[in-house]
């Protein structure tokens, strides 16, 4: 995904290196190798290629790693701004997805 | 009765037909008492015997073989080839028909000739997603268990929680998997990790989770290299394929907001000195009708195709340099006919309409955060409802000075 960049500082991924064990779960499930093993730890070598779709967090087993995911799609957010974020949803009897 | 059998030449000596040796009367050529085995008629296929597997009640489906004896129970196997009604079916989907229900029952299913050492593939209820998988198969002895995911596909579910840890579990114990597989590993797709955890699972029923790769062709490769993935198979791409996929069901979305906007534009177009005109209405609805066609082309069908090259990183400005282009070659059909005004009035409203159908966009794009598009849309959004209505109010005025 070299070409496709977007907006950068946005993420709310946040990594603790103290709490890694190294066990590279994170680099395995990140679709975007957002992280790469380094020796005993993980680093985050492209930070701003995350998407928050939360599996590293999810598959951390010490939860050195937290990121807010959530759906992306705008009409979901437009709901969420009207309704609340609790409320929203994609619209529709099936919506889109 | 030449209506019958049109080919036939010479129908009264022809074998296959019993058609032609019966008089009018309205009765059926394979009526037994003239003594022919009953036949459909006139040279078509006599139709397949059902299956034996089918059951009073249940309608098979085209991609089970047969089924097979398991210490769990009965389990279908399916074909890895994709037959017509898939295709068909996969199509119908990618236009955003009947998508919310084409799915399969979750569930256990085999592949090849499995046994109690073959590999276990998981996957999402969506026929596209098991469709997928099962045509990157052929030639591998396998389970594919199959959760109930709603008949959304890996991906989706695993955000949206229905491709969870919990499901995994759960469904690993419904079809006592345990006692199918001497082994305890299950393969995931990769992308199932948005909503899976590895360690939950393995503690909930005692599989461990190896990831598979992100795309299902890559599955073989996968295997052959000892269940090892390379890092491109980690990787989630956009090609220009992926892309154009995802453009008929953005399409499908425009139809409600389509049917009130014509009329609308009409509505609008009529408005000026006398009150309204329907002459008016129709010489200037007809571009403002164009217009509106140009910016769901724009933003809808060149936006995605042209994703990685158009400028800006925030998809709304993608959206908005191709509207303006767009904009720029209706103004240059309609010179002579529209003054200055209403042609500005027509490239903001182009302008606004691609803008915000390219930052929809977004949620189909499997590389934009969702922090980063709640950003983008409080910014583009409110330039999106200026511009329309500065639009609007340039156009009706317009009418007025006619």
């Amino acid at each position: 995904m070299d070409k496709f960049r977007y907006l950068p500082d946005v993420t709310t991924l946040e990594y603790e290196e103290d709490l890694c064990v190294g066990c590279g779960s994170c680099e395995m499930v990140c679709p975007h190798g957002v992280f790469a093993m380094n020796g005993k730890k993980v680093l985050m070598v492209d930070k701003d290629g995350c998407m928050e779709c939360g599996a590293c967090a999810l598959n951390c087993p010490t939860a050195a790693i937290r990121v807010t995911p959530g759906v992306g799609c705008a009409a979901y957010i437009i709901s969420g701004w009207i309704n609340g974020k609790e409320n929203a949803s994609c619209g529709g009897e099936g919506g889109c997805c | 009765m030449t209506a019958c059998c049109p080919e036939e030449k010479d129908p009264i000596t022809s074998s296959h037909c019993s058609c032609h040796e019966t008089p009018s009367a309205g009765l059926k050529p394979d009526f037994p008492i003239f003594g022919h085995d009953a036949e459909p008629c006139c040279g078509v296929q006599a139709p397949e015997p059902g299956s034996p597997y089918e059951k009073p009640g249940y309608r098979l489906w085209g991609f089970v073989a047969d089924f097979v004896q398991t210490p769990a129970g009965e389990v279908p196997r399916v074909h890895s080839r994709l037959d017509r009604e898939d295709r068909i079916g996969t199509v119908l989907s990618r236009l955003g028909i009947g998508r919310d229900s084409y799915s399969i029952a979750p569930g256990l299913y085999g592949i090849g000739l499995p046994d109690s050492g073959s590999p276990v593939m998981v996957t999402a209820n969506y026929k596209l997603t098991f469709d997928s998988l099962r045509g990157s198969l052929r030639g591998i002895d396998a389970w594919i268990l199959v959760l109930d995911t709603r008949s959304i596909n890996v991906w989706c579910a695993a955000g949206k929680g229905t491709f969870s840890t919990g499901e995994v579990a759960e469904r690993v114990n419904a079809v006592a998997l345990g006692k199918v597989v001497t082994h305890r590993r299950l393969i995931l797709p990769q992308l199932a990790a948005t909503g899976v955890s590895a360690r939950q699972v393995k503690r909930q029923c005692g599989f461990e989770v190896v990831w598979g790769p992100v795309h299902a062709r890559h599955i073989k490769a996968f295997m052959d290299g000892g269940m090892k993935a390379t890092p491109a198979m980690r990787k989630v791409t956009f090609t220009l394929r992926e892309r154009l996929e995802l453009i008929p069901v953005e399409l499908n979305h425009m139809g409600k907001p389509t049917l009130y906007l014509i009329p609308a534009l009409f509505l609008l177009s009529g408005l000026g000195q006398g009150f309204f005109s329907v002459t008016a209405a129709v010489s200037r609805g007809l571009p403002a009708i164009l217009a509106y066609l140009l910016a769901v082309v724009a933003g809808a069908v060149m936006g995605p195709i042209l994703l990685p090259w158009l400028p800006g990183r925030a998809f709304a400005l993608k959206g908005a340099g191709i509207g303006a282009a767009a904009g720029a070659v209706l103004s240059a059909i309609f010179a002579g006919q529209l003054a200055r005004s209403e042609m500005a009035a027509l490239t903001l409203f182009i302008m606004a309409i691609s803008s915000y159908l390219a930052m929809n966009f977004t949620g189909s794009t499997p590389f934009t955060s969702p922090t980063g598009v709640e950003k983008e849309m409080r910014r583009a959004i409110p330039a999106q409802a200026v511009g329309a209505l500065a639009a609007i109010i340039l156009w009706v005025g317009a009418g007025f000075m006619k």
